[in-house]
C-alpha cells in the first residue's frame, strides 16, 4: 500500500480514521474545514486559503479525493442552452440570440467602419456566418465574444476593400502620440449634458470618435461601450493583454483630448 | 508618484484592477496635481458620455431585413437536411 508523508510534519497524510496518533495534524485540520467548506458551498475559497498555509503534497491529495470533491459552482451562462438548442436546429433559439446581439454587432461594425451600409451587411454576414458554422463553435469563450469576434473581422475586411491599396489593420495609425501626453488641462463645468442636448452630444461623439485610428477606435468600443474585458477584447482583436490595456489608454486620452474642445470650461469673458 | 507615472496606472485605476497601495498613491497624487486631477476627471466624463449614450442606432427597417434573411437562412439549412 502506497503510504504518502505530509512534507510539513513528516506524517503519514491520510488517516484509516480520524485518529491523530502519528498522522499529520495539520492535515486532520485541514480535512476537517475543507468538508465543512464544502458543506456550505465555499471550497473553492477554503482551497486557495489551504494552498498558502500548506504543503503541497497534503493539499493535492485532498484535491484527488473524489468522495470530497466540491460540485461545480460555477453559473452556465444563459446562452450555452441557446446555443445547444439553436444547433439541434431550433431556429427560434438561433433568433433569440440574434435579437440579443443584433444591436451590439450593428454598433461594433459601425464603430469600426463608421458607414451604416456597410455596418448593416456586417451584421447581417456575421449572423448568417455564426449560424453556418454553430458547430465550430466549441464554447471555449462566451457566444458573444464569438460573435463580436466574426463581427470584427469581418468589418477590418470591409475596411481593407474600401482602401484598395491600404493595408488595414489593428495596427496601422496606432504609433501616433497624439494625446499620449496630455495638453488640455481645462474643466468640463457644466458636465457635457447640460451643454448640449442629445442630438447635438450624438454629433460631437460620432464626429469624435471618427477620427480615432481604427485600432484604437475598436479597442476602446468593444471595452468601454460594450463592456467586454481586458482579455476578451484580446481574444476578439488577436492581440496581447498589454497591447490592449496600451491602446484603451490612449484611445481613452485621444478622445478626452478632443472633447475637451467642445467640453471645456470656458475662459471668463468667453462666450459658452 | 510623478504625473507620467499616473498616466501608467490610469487604465488599471479606472478598470478596478490597482493595489490598495497604488490607489492611495494615485489619490495622494491627483490631491497634489490640479493637472491629474483634471485628466482623471474629465477622462472619466469621456468614458461615461460613451456608455451612456447610443452613438449608433438600429433601425427598425434593418431589424426586419435581418431577421428575414436569418429565417430564410434557416428553412434553407432545414431543406438541406443540415438540420
Amino acid at each position: 500500500m502506497t503510504r504518502i508523508f505530509c512534507g510539513l510534519c513528516q506524517y503519514r497524510i491520510l488517516p484509516r480514521c480520524l485518529g491523530l496518533k502519528r498522522r499529520c495534524h495539520t492535515t486532520v485540520l485541514f480535512f476537517a474545514l475543507y468538508a465543512y467548506a464544502i458543506y456550505y458551498g465555499r471550497s473553492a475559497e477554503l482551497a486557495s486559503i489551504g494552498s498558502r498555509n500548506h504543503s503541497a503534497p497534503c493539499f493535492r491529495t485532498f484535491l484527488i479525493m473524489p468522495a470530497i470533491q466540491s460540485p461545480g459552482t460555477e453559473e452556465i451562462h444563459p446562452d450555452v442552452a441557446l446555443v445547444a438548442r439553436a444547433k439541434e436546429g431550433d431556429t427560434a433559439a438561433f433568433e433569440q440570440l440574434v435579437r440579443q446581439y443584433e444591436r451590439q454587432i450593428f454598433r461594433v461594425a459601425q464603430h469600426i467602419t463608421q458607414n451604416r451600409e456597410d455596418a448593416e451587411d456586417i451584421t447581417q454576414d456575421a449572423f448568417l456566418k455564426a449560424y453556418e458554422k454553430l458547430d465550430q463553435f466549441q464554447g471555449n469563450s462566451k457566444f458573444s465574444t464569438w460573435l463580436v469576434r466574426i463581427a470584427v473581422n469581418e468589418s477590418l475586411m470591409r475596411l481593407r476593400k474600401r482602401k484598395t491599396s491600404k493595408t488595414v489593420s489593428m495596427d496601422e495609425d496606432v504609433q501616433t502620440e497624439e494625446g499620449a501626453i496630455p495638453r488640455d488641462f481645462a474643466e468640463w463645468r457644466p458636465n457635457p449634458e447640460q451643454l448640449y442636448n442629445q442630438a447635438e452630444l450624438g454629433d460631437i461623439l460620432r464626429k469624435t470618435i471618427q477620427g480615432l485610428p481604427p485600432g484604437f477606435r475598436t479597442v476602446f468600443t468593444l471595452r468601454d461601450i460594450e463592456n467586454l474585458s481586458t482579455e476578451e477584447t484580446a481574444e476578439a482583436l488577436g492581440l496581447s493583454v498589454p497591447a490592449v490595456k496600451s491602446r484603451l489608454l490612449r484611445a481613452r486620452l485621444q478622445l478626452r483630448e478632443r472633447l475637451s474642445r467642445y467640453f471645456r470650461q470656458p475662459k471668463e469673458g468667453q462666450p459658452v | 508618484m510623478t504625473c507620467t507615472d499616473f498616466l501608467s496606472q490610469l487604465t488599471d485605476y479606472f478598470d478596478g484592477h490597482i493595489s490598495p497601495e497604488l490607489l492611495e498613491e494615485v489619490r495622494a497624487h491627483t490631491a497634489s496635481c490640479s493637472h491629474c486631477e483634471v485628466v482623471l476627471d474629465t477622462t472619466r466624463k469621456t468614458i461615461s458620455v460613451y456608455k451612456d449614450h447610443e452613438v449608433y442606432e438600429i433601425s427598425t427597417e434593418f431589424r426586419e431585413r435581418l431577421h428575414a434573411a436569418i429565417m430564410a437562412k434557416c428553412a434553407q439549412k432545414s431543406k438541406s437536411g443540415c438540420n
